[in-house]
């Protein structure tokens, strides 16, 4: 199955590709993507991710239930662990920043593997971890990158970070680390979903669909970066008459841009429906975001249900003989 | 063992590739033999108000279903979404990545990929995303999503009864999607429409009733109490007294209830008596709150709630001034986690203060409920007991972190401290094994039952290897734990697995190195076994 799901996920974005790279060159369908679509996207976006986010942070959450991944505070001659168990709101924050930046949880990460004997070996496995951090880290940079065409004039620390980015000067134009990083990061990413047979075994089409279009994004941006070059000046042009709610592209702009542009616009549509609203839901995740206080300080469930219990009377009322019998007190003989 | 289980070597044939030939999506047809549980009877239900009472068992073409079976658990779901944000969100956000699935004891026991954490979840998100979502709606499978059949209910039990709701996959999750909460919410569903097991229904039917899990009326539990009190005269000379249902007592202590009738948990028993003895501890039992286990954990959050009620309850009844409470896992999950929201305020008690060192529980100021570990922790470190840990030279020791206490908590070090105290030889397991990474002794969350014995022996793979380790490295034969589903199926687990390693408390321990005022010199341990012969060495403390 996952062959399969993973080639029509393949020529979903292909046909986007095309899509895109024919609508360029087609009178009638060439404004649509440069001017209607972006807007679109953006609106279906925002929209959607908001409507999540805000149900999420509207749902209660009843039960403090932090994962505890450390010592907790109890006496104070032993360390508590003040990030994989904290017992304070700034220590949460922590953990949460440490979660968010770097990626905490999924460092842990092992491979069990049964040998003879019967022996459970477990070995470290940080790739995964390298891998998602490079991907999203990367993502960030170019996406500030990309700001240099929404602003004018383009602010110093942009330059000094594009700067930055393009240090080592290989080639001409420089060659931006995160450009080779990103694609790199995406390519094993995509590879492990073939190589490893578990995570095959589990794929959805959407996990595939997911990769390829940011692989389709990534290869294009390089494209035009590195060998079929756009004309940047008209694609900025184009990219400030965006902001002014005036879209207008050039006709030089080439169709290879409009692919990338609509994988732009395919994804940020594609987020509030996908599983990529992870960008949003970690930060909200109740195993992680809480302190882990629940002694310390009540938790109030708001729906805390009313339940039928067993008092102590009717207890004492249905064993009083036993109780009697035994010789323990009785509140009423 | 039953003819359901393989032999060890047998069991441990084990692939890990999954057999790309079915879809996960497809249901198991069959549900084998030996890795379910047996339904719950009717009288337990009926017990607890709850839906559906019949007669029928897993193994059955027929369970049986209310004609709108679909309907109550689409509904069931659609509440469940609304009320709590864990579900809603670990529905939405996992991206597959597939970090827990070789973090699952089931999975690392059996081979099978819905045992992965990921698919695990996935057998609901993929109905989640069927009735609940525009992708599911649109695109069916091609989306992940299946419709609510009744093979897919039936799938259902079977994987989320083969869930510990142990947490560790939670520890490697990067959004932290807890998979013991969709198997809660999982449970909580089937329970609507009279899908629930034995283990977990009788449990929970006689603690409510009763007071403990075994249905143990008043009188029984004060003579096994009597027992214990006999057989620590028998053993130290000394003859103590247990305060049962007395009012104005400074502490109500809450054990699990297997403490007073299982073995080993027995002899945890005389070491918190011992202990509570030595120090003349002004407290009480209570034969109404005679269950501080709450298989209502595995059921559902409103009948944990009913049961955990007792606990305040009788606290408050007796005028007690703060709560201690006993070794065991699950009852500190919901006494840590759960108590305080549920049925608190506990402001009718006061801050724990140990009577005997003056150190203030400050951890505790608001549920004024402390771990055993802790309170004997603090009174080690303040030197208030008087040890002979050569009492226990006849165990090599290493700790087994109770799933719940580690990663519901992070109770990590108060029991070490007391085993580095009472035993010479300490010996830590590998540490992907232990602390947040514990394995669970694969018999929690309400599957240690004999008919389930198959999957029990391949869940506890994990845990029994990393002790098997010890043991042939260094001679472990003692697997101390803090929880009472650990002392009642992990020694079958080791006797399958590493035979020769015993289980027992840290209070077990405690209570053969504690040095009483008065006793008589001991000639054997708690469980009535001659100590080692004293040789001339220096104590060496791992």
């Amino acid at each position: 199955m996952s062959p399969l799901r993973a080639g029509i996920a393949f020529l979903l974005v292909v046909l986007v590709a095309a899509l895109a790279y024919f609508g360029a060159e087609t009178a009638a369908v060439r404004p649509l993507l440069a001017d209607i679509l972006p807007y679109a996207a953006l609106v279906i976006f925002l929209a959607g991710f908001s409507f999540k986010v805000i149900r999420w942070a509207w749902s209660p959450v009843p039960f403090r239930i932090p994962t505890t991944c450390g010592q907790q505070k109890s006496l104070p001659w032993i360390k508590a662990n003040r990030l994989d168990n904290p017992s304070t709101k700034t220590g949460a924050w922590g953990r949460m920043a440490l979660e968010v930046l770097c990626f905490r949880s999924l460092f842990r990460n092992t491979r069990a593997e049964l040998r003879e004997g019967p022996r459970i070996a477990y070995s470290e496995d940080k790739f995964l971890w390298l891998a998602a951090l490079a991907f999203h880290w990367s993502l960030l940079f170019i996406l500030l990158r990309h700001l240099r065409f929404f602003l004018l004039p383009v602010p110093h620390w942009l330059l000094g970070m594009s700067a930055l980015d393009g240090f080592f000067q290989v080639g001409a134009p420089g060659l931006y680390i995160t450009d080779g990083v990103i694609f790199l990061a995406l390519l094993y990413l995509l590879a492990r979903r073939f190589w490893d047979a578990q995570v095959r075994y589990l794929s959805l089409l959407a996990d595939y669909f997911a990769l390829f279009l940011l692989l389709g994004l990534v290869l294009t941006g390089i494209q035009m970066r590195y060998s079929d070059r756009v004309d940047l000046e008209r694609v900025k042009e184009f990219a400030l008459s965006l902001t002014v709610l005036s879209p207008h592209i050039s006709a030089a702009v080439a169709p290879l841009f409009f692919v990338h542009l609509t994988f732009v616009c395919v994804l940020l549509a594609y987020i509030p429906f996908s599983k990529l609203m992870h960008l949003g839901g970690v930060f909200l995740s109740p195993t992680r975001n809480l302190a882990n206080n629940s002694r310390i300080q009540r938790h109030i469930n708001p729906w805390n249900p009313p339940v039928k219990v067993h008092t102590y009377a009717e207890w004492e009322d249905e064993f009083r003989e036993k109780i009697r019998a035994a010789g323990l007190p009785l509140e009423k003989e | 063992m039953s003819d359901h289980a393989p032999s060890p070597q047998e069991l441990v044939q084990i692939t890990y590739q999954p057999k790309g030939s079915t879809d996960w999506l497809e249901p198991v047809a069959t549900l084998s033999k030996g890795r379910y549980c047996y339904s719950a009877a009717a009288k337990n239900l009926n017990a607890m108000d709850l839906p559906n009472p019949r007669e029928w068992q897993p193994f059955e073409e027929d369970w049986k279903l209310p004609p709108d079976w679909q309907k109550i658990i689409l509904n069931g779901m659609q509440a469940r979404l609304k009320k709590f944000r864990s579900f809603r969100l670990f529905m939405d956000i996992c991206v597959r990545c597939g970090a827990c699935a070789d973090k699952c004891h089931f999975y690392l026991g059996s081979g099978d990929p819905k045992n992965m954490p990921v698919l695990r979840a996935e057998l609901m998100r993929s109905v989640y995303r069927r009735y609940f979502t525009v992708a599911g709606r649109l695109f069916g499978k091609w989306a992940g999503a299946r419709d609510l059949t009744v093979p897919v209910l039936k799938e259902w039990f079977y994987y989320f009864y083969q869930c510990t709701e142990c947490r560790r996959c939670s520890v490697f999750c990067p959004y932290g999607i807890d998979t013991a909460e969709i198997t809660m919410i999982a449970r909580e569903l089937l329970n609507l429409v009279g899908v629930n097991v034995n283990w977990v229904m009788e449990p929970v039917a006689n603690c409510y009733r009763v007071g403990n899990h075994l249905g143990i009326q008043p009188h029984s539990f004060v003579n096994s109490i009597e027992m214990a009190v006999d057989d620590i005269e028998d053993l130290t000379g000394i003859r103590i007294e247990v305060p049962i249902n007395r009012n104005g007592a400074e502490v109500l202590f809450v054990m699990p209830s297997a403490d007073y009738y299982g073995s080993p948990h027995y002899y945890t028993l005389l070491g918190y008596l011992m202990l509570f003895h030595e120090i003349g501890l002004d407290y009480t039992i209570s034969a109404y709150a005679a269950e501080g286990g709450n298989f209502g954990l595995f059921a559902s959050n409103e009948m944990m709630k009913q049961l955990n009620y007792k606990i305040y309850a009788e606290a408050r009844r007796l005028g007690v001034k703060w709560l201690l409470g006993g070794e065991c896992g699950h009852m500190w999950r919901v006494l840590n986690q759960y108590m305080d929201t549920m049925n608190g305020p506990a402001d009718f008690l006061e801050v724990p203060v140990s009577p005997v060192t003056g150190t203030r529980f400050e951890n505790t100021r608001s549920t004024k409920m402390v771990h055993i570990c802790e309170f004997t922790a603090d009174l080690i470190h303040q030197g208030n007991l008087k040890l002979d840990p050569s009492r226990n030279d006849q165990w090599r020791v290493t700790f087994h972190d109770s799933c719940n206490p580690a990663r519901g908590m992070g109770l990590l070090e108060e029991p070490r401290a007391i085993i580095r105290s009472t035993c010479n030889q300490f010996y830590e397991m590998p540490e992907n094994t232990i602390r947040e990474q514990t394995f669970c002794c694969g018999s929690g969350a309400g599957l240690g039952t004999d008919e389930n014995i198959e999957m029990r022996m391949r869940g506890a793979l994990p845990r029994a290897n990393a002790v098997k380790y010890v043991q042939q490295r260094h001679g472990v034969n003692m697997l101390a734990c803090i929880c009472a589903i650990d002392k009642a199926t992990l020694p079958t687990a080791m006797n399958y697995w590493v035979p020769g390693v015993e289980v027992g408390g840290v209070h077990e321990l405690l209570g053969n190195a504690l040095v009483m005022q008065g006793e008589k010199e001991r000639t054997t341990d708690l469980r009535s076994e001659p100590l080692k012969e004293k040789e001339k060495e220096a104590p060496v403390h791992a």
